[in-house]
């Protein structure tokens, strides 16, 4: 294997990083405020893949209207899943809030299968995103070299937002300690669908790239990426924004990496995010940006 | 004495349950005996997924991973050589098990057997972690079955699945097995294993303090849980007589998850009435799917919908009827003598 190869796969694998570390940061955020995993979260950026194609296939709008239409439609789905279904179980056990997360992921499915059928639905890539480049004779698709730019633009967007805005300082202070946030006369359940609000729209975003890199979408399709990034948030310390970012660039680099290293293990890729899941939970159930399970922090 | 009226009256009462069995073999039709069957076989895989998740209260999400292991182990064990040969056509199967073959019983029980050594070594890993990440954890077990069944082509021929599976299963088997595991698992409720299983489940840490070796009992209900959702996987590969990597999906969990949520986390006899509630609620709700034809209104047939409803009714459960039927109370003789005698149980 030359040099070209391992630099094409290199970038291949951030690209695809960088879609797992978007929702990563969904669950992180949802997780460290209110201690649930949301199971539905993997379904959003399913919600997210489909609002877009029925923008543009559908109604023919712009692609970047169409994205942008679908980014918040999703990010008004998570915050009525959120109302509807999470809400009246913010007392009751964690047990009983997760398996209604596992209903609503249910629900969201089945209903999209409804709606749209079980048949792939071929993703319309805007020809912005699907040529590819070449440089000094290495090809890079286009779409490998936008997603991380996009990715770390709104990465840097959110950290702003958590650290120099009033709703970000709420944000950070529920993940500490939520009555006392309460007591402070904060509107937590505001704060709450806010975080709903930005995983939901992230997700959203990774979903429309992640079908404008395979373009073909199921509505099946959104559980093994919400699966391998819940893994990425867990290695990178549930809880840690930054930390969920970087679980996905690695979840994604080596997934690739593996692949193309050792060809005949191809058929394994799904399941390596759960390897890696148990290990890390058998050595260091922080993760590498977590300093504490129960106390998180972005 | 008491003790031995109730053990007479349990045991008469599974009698008339095989009388019913007996009666409903000859005399139901062939839909609504396969139906029971379905009722039996699920039955003792809520029973056993009950065990893990609502007795012992670790929530896991294994069971369709543990069900494909027992059905894939039994298939292979029942199936002839001479089918083998002529099924794996991409791969021949290994040689050591391409010469196995032995009848129903032995191939259930190994698959029973393989299915709770597997469950054992995955509790190490697992039962390090609690709450939730025990869900994703073994929500990835179940994927990862799944793409081992799909890659290891000399064993399980792949994606082609094995086909033309022996059918044993009758609904005599499902009846014996479901009345065995029922047995087993409300015994081991009632020991001091079950006891420290509740334990476990209302207070870990306090469980800890009382001397429990925790990850010793979690081990226990899941080993259980294990042994009986393979022998169910086996019967229902003998069943179908089909089975492939992409049929034991989360769906088969989501549903069983659905029976204990509805007959109540901890209570074998909410279980029981919860499984025959959805395993003919889920029979009868399959009209929702078919074409309708209401007063000249054509209705397509909309596939699907039924899991909608059920996500649904999941959902309106957990917010509003968190207890289910049962709760974590349990039918006994006891109870219901003194309810007839008027006293208060």
């Amino acid at each position: 294997m030359n040099l070209t190869i391992v630099l094409q796969q290199l970038v291949n694998g951030i690209s695809l990083g960088s879609l797992y570390g978007l929702v990563a940061i969904g669950y992180t955020m949802v997780y460290g405020v209110i201690r649930l995993i949301n199971f539905a979260h993997g379904d959003i950026m399913m919600v997210g893949m489909y609002f877009a194609f029925t923008g543009i296939a559908m109604w023919f709008l712009p692609w970047w209207a169409a994205f942008l239409l679908s980014m918040l439609a999703s990010s008004l789905v998570g915050v009525i899943i959120d109302r509807v279904a999470y809400k009246p179980l913010r007392n009751a056990s964690r047990i009983s809030a997760l398996i209604t997360a596992i209903g609503v992921s249910f629900f969201l499915e089945n209903s999209f299968l409804v709606i749209y059928g079980g048949v792939p639905k071929a993703f319309p890539v805007p020809s912005l995103f699907g040529g590819a480049i070449n440089i000094h004779g290495v090809i890079f698709p286009n779409i490998a070299i936008i997603t991380p730019i996009v990715a770390i633009i709104f990465l840097m967007i959110l950290l702003f937002i958590l650290h120099k805005t009033k709703y970000g300082m709420a944000m950070r202070a529920l993940s500490l300690d939520f009555e006392t946030v309460r007591i402070m006369g904060v509107n937590v359940d505001l704060v709450i669908s806010a975080v709903f609000a930005i995983g939901s729209f992230l997700a959203a975003l990774s979903g429309i790239f992640w079908a404008m890199r395979y373009p073909a979408i199921n509505p099946l399709i959104g559980i093994m990426p919400g699966l391998k990034a819940f893994a990425a948030a867990v290695l990178g310390g549930i809880g840690s924004v930054t930390g969920a970012a970087i679980g996905g660039f690695i979840i994604g680099i080596s997934e690739i990496l593996i692949v193309a290293l050792f060809p005949s293990l191809a058929g394994y890729k799904d399941a390596f995010a759960f390897l890696f899941l148990i290990f890390v939970l058998l050595f260091k159930p922080t993760g590498i940006m977590g300093e504490d399970l129960e106390r998180g922090r972005f | 004495m008491k003790i031995d009226r109730n053990n007479i009256l349990t045991a008469l009462s599974i009698l008339v349950f095989f009388l019913f069995v007996w009666w409903g073999n000859h005399h139901l039709t062939a839909y609504a005996v396969r139906v029971w069957e379905d009722t039996l076989i699920f039955l003792m895989l809520a029973a056993g997924y009950n065990l893990i998740n609502g007795v012992t209260g670790q929530f896991s999400l294994e069971p369709n991973g543990f069900v494909a292991i027992g059905a894939y182990v039994t298939a292979i064990l029942i199936l002839t050589p001479a089918q083998k040969e002529s099924m794996f056509i991409i791969e021949p199967m290994v040689p050591w098990l391409a010469h196995l073959h032995m009848s129903f019983l032995p191939a259930l029980i190994i698959g029973g057997i393989v299915t709770a050594i597997v469950g054992f070594l995955l509790g190490f890993p697992v039962f390090r972690v609690r709450g939730d990440y025990l869900a994703i954890v073994t929500l990835g077990f179940g994927l990862t079955i799944r793409v081992v069944s799909n890659n290891t082509i000399t064993i399980t021929n792949g994606s082609l699945g094995l086909k033309g599976l022996p059918t044993y299963t009758n609904i005599w088997w499902c009846a014996v097995w479901a009345v065995v595991a029922m047995i087993v698992i409300m015994r081991i409720v009632d020991s001091a294993f079950g006891r420290a299983m509740k334990a476990i489940r209302d207070d870990e840490d306090a469980a800890i303090a009382m001397g429990i070796n925790t990850l010793w009992i979690k081990q226990i209900a899941f080993v259980t849980a294990a042994f009986f959702e393979g022998v169910g996987g086996g019967l229902l590969a003998s069943l179908i007589t089909i089975i492939s990597p992409t049929m034991f999906t989360f769906f088969l969990t989501f549903e069983l998850l659905i029976i204990i949520v509805v007959g109540g986390l901890g209570s074998m006899t909410g279980t029981a009435i919860a499984t025959l509630l959805v395993v003919w609620g889920s029979e009868l709700l399959r009209v929702v799917e078919q074409p309708m034809n209401i007063f000249g209104l054509q209705i397509p047939g909309i596939p699907g919908m039924r899991m909608v409803i059920f996500s649904i009714l999941l959902i309106v459960i957990m917010i509003f009827a968190r207890e289910g039927i049962m709760g974590q109370r349990e039918f006994s003789w006891d109870w219901l003598f003194n309810k007839i005698k008027g006293k208060r149980a």
